[in-house]
């Protein structure tokens, strides 16, 4: 691997990563913003009002941070993957161009009267600019996931004379069957996040014995909505997901695993490392015929190991991919234990007063994301060594004039101002925490203008 | 078809500017034209609302020139890596200036965030138009239909060029002047009392600037490049370009010390458009000049299979459709002047 090559890399994964830690925030507490002024506007209920302005202080300084990391996304298939976009550009752009012209238009448009326009607008109207914002931050999801997808299983294209791709059927492109599953993969996981930091925030509160009831609306929408999604998390998305690995990218289900040998009634690795070297996992726990199970649904079917393909095909980094794929799974099962369990406490009517299970709810708040970013992890090393899948080697397809020294250079500014923004970003949201939701009155949006 | 592309991407890059463009002009006079807390929160509050969806017409035109000529996108972009990496960092700290500032009720937070967002749109400023400036000027594209700029090489316009010489950042400075204006009369156009009145003179004093650098720009980029003047001969058409701009630089001149507000704003409007249409109208059906003829990109050599260009036309015109109606409907729900006391910003 050569030097530029490695930064490029990493120029992405590292702006990539950073990146998503907001939107999978915005993505989903969008959706429970949503339930809770519906929520508010059937009740006619103040305290799911105000819950939803607190939720939405959050959200758009959630939101800057998601846009200002966002906008380098856009321009980097260019200024860091040329040889790439050049390649795909003519069916990828597709589904970037319409990402800008069907959600960021709605989201950016309706986003200022969510924020600041609830005086302006009657319950009625400001209900509509939240489903606004919720309906265009998904659909960006959408056309992101669109994309990714044609990069890892690409169809709807054919190839010029000119050896780029074209786009030779829409309706194959954007319905890529690939992308529905991991589109719903997704969203739930964004949705989890949401779940889990609202749950956390209201689990605080009820612990430190503050705003009980906005703190009960917190826990019982953020658990509801948690219990939900984590299973779906699993069965049918995840599940789904694995199927299509299986079927479409054999080496990566191989690596993913940890399965070198090829065999019949193969093995679920729960824990253990893998040993490229040797060819086996050490200090494995497993489940014996379970892989087969799952794969195949038959505990006697054959699974295709690494050995079956060619060393040039395996994907580049088996160890980071094997604990990605494990750290993600063995989190998400953790979040459906937390969120069964939770979901009862509250179903028996205990969950406010059993302050062992809101101290778990509440430290639980990081896991998703980290669940989140190995999923991620998991989908784009798992691609390697393809950037388009059985298309185009990644190694073929960054910036050939942009040199290491000058990826470094913005690698490292990127790394700085990202730094910085993370503080700034966690020290404002911590604030509007230790605020609360009742810290202003009414007919007021902000803490600031009534100090003034 | 690729004709037609190079005409919407065109119209959106104008779109962009119009629109971001009072953003960043508020940005760059904002801390001589809004003293107080007061006038700086309603300097804030006249963009607030609108300054992230004008940054989206950026992002679909990026987007939009991906799918519609992806050689002009990887070879642009990688070409200008350095320059536009800043851009995106000055975005950044365009936005976090803007959104951040309200949070903490503290003289020093303030201060801090004032000059990110106004020192980020000033370099901003200067560095779209030096963009704009490299695209007319041409880039050093070879066979391979790449090329890499460093930020300066001698300020000189030779083979080897850089991002920066005395051309590009000749642009740079009217684009800097023209935003500049542009904000001023926006920022009177939704404000009153005294920060409206120094708005106002402000966008006085650049007229001035103004008016000698649109034709000193001329002739500059006659000098250099002779050949933009190619499609004027040809078009009768292309004689609409000089009027439109020669008729706003006077509207703005007269209407701006009656009071007109808004017929000054959309004269400034009407000034940027004619002068982007203009530069894209001398280029087509050229995307990016190479230094060296041979290489340059065109909409020939650079667009996208016509089955993609087809099937975008399709979702574009009814997405457009779309945000024009939201457009429309975002600015009249914050029309008129802002007021100060309570409000986020």
């Amino acid at each position: 691997m050569n030097d530029a090559l490695l930064i490029h890399r990493l120029h992405f994964a590292f702006t990539a990563t950073f990146h998503y830690l907001f939107p999978q925030l915005t993505m989903g507490l969008a959706l429970l913003i949503v339930i809770l002024k519906t929520i508010a506007l059937r009740r006619n209920d103040p305290a799911y009002s105000e819950a939803a302005r607190f939720w939405a202080k959050i959200f758009g300084i959630n939101f800057v941070l998601g846009v200002v990391t966002g906008i380098p996304m856009e321009f980097q298939f260019g200024t860091n993957w040329a040889v790439f976009s050049r390649f795909a550009g003519g069916v990828i752009g597709q589904t970037l161009a319409m990402e800008g012209m069907f959600a960021f238009f709605l989201e950016s448009a309706f986003l200022g009267l969510f924020l600041f326009g609830e005086k302006r607008l009657s319950p009625k109207a400001h209900w509509w600019s939240a489903v606004a914002v919720f309906v265009g931050s998904w659909l960006s999801g959408y056309f992101i996931i669109a994309t990714d997808a044609f990069m890892q299983h690409p169809v709807g294209y054919f190839t010029a004379a000119d050896g780029s791709l074209q786009l030779s059927s829409f309706w194959n492109f954007v319905l890529n069957p690939w992308a529905g599953w991991q589109y719903a993969h997704n969203m739930s996981g964004a949705a989890i996040t949401g779940a889990f930091v609202m749950t956390a925030v209201g689990a605080f509160y009820l612990l430190s014995g503050k705003y009980i009831p906005h703190a009960r609306i917190f826990v019982k929408t953020g658990v509801i909505v948690g219990c939900l999604f984590s299973i779906v998390q699993i069965f049918p998305t995840g599940d789904r997901q694995g199927k299509m690995v299986t079927d479409l990218q054999p080496p990566t289900l191989a690596a993913m695993e940890g399965l070198f040998r090829g065999q019949e009634s193969a093995p679920l690795v729960i824990v253990g490392q893998p040993d490229e070297q040797r060819g086996k996992i050490d200090n494995p726990l497993a489940v014996p015929g379970m892989l087969s199970m799952l794969t195949y649904r038959r505990w006697s079917a054959h699974v295709r190991g690494l050995d079956a393909f060619p060393k040039e095909d395996w994907p580049g980094n088996i160890p980071l991919l094997y604990f990605s794929y494990h750290i993600m799974v063995g989190l998400g099962t953790a979040f459906i234990a937390i969120m069964v369990v939770s979901a009862f406490l509250l179903w028996r009517g205990k969950l406010y007063h059993a302050r062992w299970m809101l101290w778990i709810l509440m430290l639980a708040a990081p896991f998703p994301y980290i669940a989140n970013t190995a999923g991620w992890l998991t989908a784009e090393l798992g691609r390697q060594p393809w950037l388009v899948y059985g298309l185009m080697r990644t190694e073929n397809g960054y910036s050939k004039l942009v040199s290491a020294g000058n990826g470094m250079f913005t690698l490292l500014g990127f790394m700085g101002m990202y730094t910085v923004l993370g503080i700034l970003g966690l020290f404002l949201i911590w604030r509007e925490i230790e605020h609360g939701p009742m810290s202003e009155a009414m007919s007021n949006l902000h803490p600031i203008a009534e100090a003034k | 078809m690729a004709g037609l592309w190079f005409w919407i991407v065109a119209v959106m890059v104008t779109a962009y500017v119009v629109l971001d463009g009072f953003d960043l002009g508020a940005g760059a006079i904002y801390l001589f034209a809004a003293k107080t807390n007061d006038e700086r929160r309603r300097v804030l509050r006249a963009i607030g609302p609108v300054w992230d969806g004008n940054e989206v017409w950026l992002l679909a035109a990026g987007g939009t020139l991906y799918f519609a000529f992806p050689l002009l996108y990887a070879s642009s972009f990688s070409g200008f890596y350095l320059p536009l990496t800043m851009v995106l960092w000055l975005l950044i700290l365009r936005g976090i200036g803007i959104e951040f500032r309200a949070h903490i009720d503290d003289p020093v937070w303030r201060s801090f965030f004032d000059v990110v967002f106004s020192v980020s749109s000033i370099l901003l400023a200067v560095f779209f138009g030096a963009a704009l400036g490299n695209v007319v000027r041409g880039v050093p594209l070879d066979a391979t239909g790449y090329f890499f700029e460093p930020l300066w090489t001698n300020f000189k316009l030779g083979p080897r060029t850089g991002i920066l010489d005395w051309y590009t950042m000749l642009i740079g400075v009217v684009a800097l002047v023209t935003l500049s204006a542009h904000g001023a009369y926006y920022i009177a156009l939704k404000t009153d009392e005294d920060l409206g009145r120094r708005a106002r003179g402000f966008a006085l004093i650049c007229w001035p600037l103004q008016f000698f650098l649109t034709f000193t720009t001329l002739v500059a980029t006659y000098f250099i490049r002779p050949e933009i003047m190619d499609n004027y001969g040809r078009h009768k058409i292309g004689v609409l370009v000089p009027v439109v701009v020669v008729a706003s630089l006077a509207v703005m001149l007269w209407a701006n010390p009656k009071g007109k507000e808004k017929m000054a704003f959309l004269a400034s409007c009407l000034y940027i458009v004619g002068m982007l249409v203009g530069a894209a109208f001398a280029l087509y059906p050229v995307l990016l000049p190479a230094r060296d003829d041979h290489y340059s990109l065109t909409i020939h050599n650079a667009a996208a299979g016509i089955h993609g260009l087809n099937v975008g036309l399709v979702w574009w015109t009814f997405a457009a459709l779309l945000a024009l109606a939201y457009f429309t409907f975002v600015y009249r729900k914050f029309s008129g002047k802002v007021q100060g006391g309570e409000g986020h910003y």
